[in-house]
C-alpha cells in the first residue's frame, strides 16, 4: 500500500474519534430540541459546568469556598478527601438531574407557549448564569480531570496496524476510550428511546404535544427528563474534554463544534447528529492531510464551518432532518 | 324518564345502561368575551353512548375540551365517579380513564401504528423508571403483556396490515381508526371520540360507525361523541345533548330530541322525513 493512503487512512482513523465526541456534543442539543423545540445554547456551559463538578467532587473541593473566604475571612479549600471517580460521576450525575429539575421548575415552565426566539434568548441567559455559577462554586483556574484513563499512544493499535499495513498507526488511547464510551452512550440512549416506556413517551412528546398530553404524557416530566439526559451527555463530553486538555472555561466554546455537526446531520435526528459528527471529524482531518501542505495548513478551525455552509446553500434541513414544506 | 331510574336500565336492544358516571353541572366557558359555553349541565351514564351535536361554532369541541381537561371552565363543576374533580391537565385526566381522540387527528407521525398504539398503554406501565431503563426484571414482561393488548385492539380494528407502517404514510380514514384504537389501548372509562367521522365517506362512515357500536358492545365502554352527521348520530347514540350558541337546547333520546321543537328551528332547520 503506498505511503499516502496508509497516512489518509491514519488520519482518517484519528478523524473517526475526534468525531464521535462532535457527534457527542450535537446528541445533547437533538435531545433538547426534538422534546421542546428548544435551541439550547447553554448546552456547551452544561459540559464546563458538569466537568467542574465531576473535578470538584473528586478531589473535594468545597464549593464556593472562595465566596465564603472573602466574606468571613475563612481559609477553607478543601474537604480533604478524594472519591473514586466512579462516586464522583455519579454524585455529577444527581447535580445534573437536579439542575434539569430546576430549569423547567424556575425557567421553562413560565415560557410555555412563547416564541422559540424567546426561548432561545433563555438559554443564553442560562448558559452565562451557570459560566458565572461554575466560576463562583468551583474557582477559574485551569484543573486537571484525572478519570483514570492513560494518555498518549496505544500501543494496540499500533501493533495491530503495524501487523496489517507495516506501519503503525498514531492513535491516543484517551480518544479511543471516549469514542468508544461516547459510542456506548449514544447506543444506550437509541435503545432507551425505542424499547422503553419513557422513551416512547419522549418520541411522543417530540412528535406531537397535544397528543401526548391525551394519552396521559407529563410534558413537565418529560421537559426534565430530556434536560437529565442533556446534562448526562454533556458530563461525558465535559469529562472526555477535560481529560484532554483541562478542565478550564474554554470548554464551553465545544458547543460552537456541534453547529456544523448539526447543521449537516439537522436539528432533529440523532442518527443525523452521529453521521454528521463523523463525517466532520473524518472530513476535517482529510482535509487539512490533504489541502494542508498546500494551503498552508490549520483548516481545522474553519473546514467544518466551511461544510455547514456549503450545506445550507444545497440542502438546509440537513442530511436527516424533516424537510420544511409549508401549504398555502 | 331516566331520573327516575337512577340504577340504569336496558335498552331495546338488550344492553344495559348503568348509573351515572359523569356529570357536567353548570359549566360555562369565555375566551375572553366571547362566551363559548353558557351554563350547560348534562350527565352521562356508564355504558351509554351520548352524543352532542349541534351547528358549527355551537361549543362542541369546547366542551369536550372541558371534559378532557383541555380548557377549564371558569363557572361549572365536572362531577366524575361521584366526586367533584379538581381542576387538572390534560396527562392527569387521561390518567383517570378517559381517553380522547382529535377533530384534526393528532397521532405521533413520525412513529409507526404499533408504537402509537402502544402510546395509549403507557399508564398502564407500572414498572420504574430505572428498570425500565434497564430493561431489567418486571418491565421486559410488562412490556410482552401490553403488547398482547394492543395486539387485541389492533385485531378487533382490523390493521393488522399496517401494524409497522410509520402513520405519517396511512391515509385519513385509516388514521382516524389508528386514533381509535390508541385511545382503545387506555382502557377507558368514558371515550370521548370528537367528530370520528368527519371527512369520511360513505364506506369509511359505515365502518366507523360499526365500530364505535362494537366498542360499546364488547367492551361496554361509555362513549360521548361529537358528530354532524345527523343521521350517524340518531342511529349510534342513546342520548343526545343537542347545543347551539353555546346553550342546551335539547336534551334526551334521539326521538325526543328530532321532535324538540327548538330543536328543530335552530338545527334541522326542515325535518327531512
Amino acid at each position: 500500500m503506498p505511503d499516502t493512503l496508509l497516512f489518509a487512512l491514519e488520519a482518517a482513523a484519528n478523524g473517526l474519534t475526534a468525531g464521535v465526541m462532535y457527534a457527542l456534543v450535537a446528541l445533547g442539543f437533538v435531545l433538547i430540541f426534538k422534546a421542546s423545540g428548544i435551541f439550547n445554547f447553554s448546552q456547551g456551559v452544561m459540559a464546563l459546568f458538569a466537568a467542574l463538578t465531576l473535578v470538584g467532587l473528586q478531589t473535594g473541593q468545597i464549593p464556593f469556598s472562595h465566596l465564603i473566604n472573602a466574606m468571613f475571612g475563612t481559609r477553607l479549600h478543601h474537604f480533604g478527601w478524594t472519591l473514586p471517580t466512579l462516586v464522583a460521576i455519579a454524585g455529577t450525575v444527581v447535580v445534573m438531574v437536579a439542575f434539569a429539575w430546576l430549569v423547567e421548575r424556575l425557567i421553562f415552565r413560565h415560557l410555555v407557549n412563547q416564541e422559540p426566539i424567546i426561548l432561545f434568548m433563555a438559554t443564553i441567559g442560562l448558559a452565562y448564569f451557570l459560566e458565572g455559577l461554575g466560576d463562583i462554586m468551583w474557582g477559574a483556574e485551569v484543573k486537571r480531570l484525572d478519570v483514570g484513563i492513560p494518555q498518549g499512544m496505544s500501543p494496540v493499535v499500533d501493533d495491530v496496524t503495524y501487523a496489517w499495513f507495516g506501519y503503525g498507526f498514531y492513535m491516543d488511547t484517551l480518544e479511543l476510550w471516549a469514542a468508544l464510551i461516547a459510542g456506548v452512550l449514544v447506543l444506550s440512549l437509541i435503545l432507551f428511546s425505542q424499547y422503553t416506556k419513557q422513551g416512547r413517551a419522549l418520541r411522543a412528546v417530540a412528535d406531537d404535544h397535544q397528543a401526548a398530553l391525551s394519552v396521559g404524557i407529563s410534558l413537565r416530566f418529560i421537559w426534565v427528563l430530556v434536560w437529565s439526559l442533556a446534562g448526562i451527555v454533556a458530563l461525558v463530553a465535559g469529562m472526555m474534554w477535560g481529560a484532554k486538555s483541562g478542565v478550564q472555561f474554554s470548554l464551553s466554546l465545544i458547543a460552537l463544534k456541534a453547529l456544523p455537526v448539526l447543521i449537516l446531520g439537522g436539528f432533529t435526528s440523532i442518527p443525523g447528529a452521529i453521521v454528521g459528527g463523523l463525517i466532520i471529524g473524518v472530513g476535517e482531518r482529510l482535509f487539512d492531510f490533504f489541502m494542508g501542505p498546500i494551503i498552508g495548513g490549520a483548516t481545522e478551525n474553519w473546514f467544518a464551518y466551511m461544510l455547514a455552509l456549503v450545506f445550507l446553500l444545497f440542502r438546509p434541513q440537513g442530511l436527516f432532518g424533516e424537510k420544511i414544506i409549508e401549504r398555502v | 324518564m331516566l331520573d327516575t331510574q337512577p340504577e340504569g336500565y336496558t335498552t331495546a336492544d338488550g344492553r344495559k345502561i348503568g348509573g351515572v358516571v359523569m356529570e357536567m353541572k353548570n359549566i360555562t366557558l369565555r375566551f375572553g368575551g366571547v362566551v363559548a359555553i353558557k351554563d350547560i349541565s348534562f350527565d352521562v351514564r356508564e355504558g351509554e353512548i351520548r352524543a352532542i351535536i349541534g351547528p358549527n361554532g355551537a361549543g362542541k369541541s369546547s366542551m369536550l375540551n372541558v371534559i378532557s381537561g383541555f380548557y377549564h371552565p371558569q363557572e361549572g363543576e365536572v362531577w366524575y365517579k361521584g366526586a367533584r374533580r379538581p381542576r387538572m391537565r390534560p396527562y392527569q385526566v387521561a390518567r383517570q380513564g378517559i381517553a380522547r381522540t382529535f377533530q384534526n387527528i393528532a397521532l405521533f407521525e413520525g412513529m409507526s401504528v404499533l408504537d402509537n398504539i402502544m402510546t395509549g398503554r403507557l399508564n398502564h406501565m407500572k414498572s420504574g423508571f430505572f428498570s425500565q431503563a434497564l430493561w431489567w426484571g418486571p418491565a421486559a414482561k410488562e412490556e410482552a403483556e401490553n403488547r398482547e393488548k394492543v395486539e387485541k385492539v389492533i385485531d378487533f380494528l382490523e390493521i393488522q396490515h399496517i401494524r409497522k407502517t410509520p402513520v405519517r404514510r396511512l391515509p385519513y380514514g385509516l388514521k382516524k381508526r389508528v386514533e381509535l384504537a390508541r385511545a382503545l389501548a387506555a382502557e377507558p372509562s368514558i371515550l370521548l371520540l370528537d367528530e370520528p367521522m368527519a371527512g369520511m365517506n360513505v364506506e369509511e362512515k359505515e365502518d366507523m360507525s360499526r365500530f364505535v357500536l362494537d366498542v360499546n358492545d364488547e367492551f361496554g365502554t361509555t362513549i360521548v361523541l361529537i358528530e354532524h352527521d345527523m343521521g350517524v348520530v340518531m342511529d349510534l347514540s342513546d342520548r343526545v345533548v343537542v347545543m347551539d350558541y353555546g346553550k342546551k337546547i335539547g336534551d334526551g333520546t334521539p326521538d325526543e330530541v328530532r321532535s324538540n321543537e327548538e330543536v328543530i328551528k335552530a338545527y334541522l332547520g326542515v325535518s327531512h322525513d
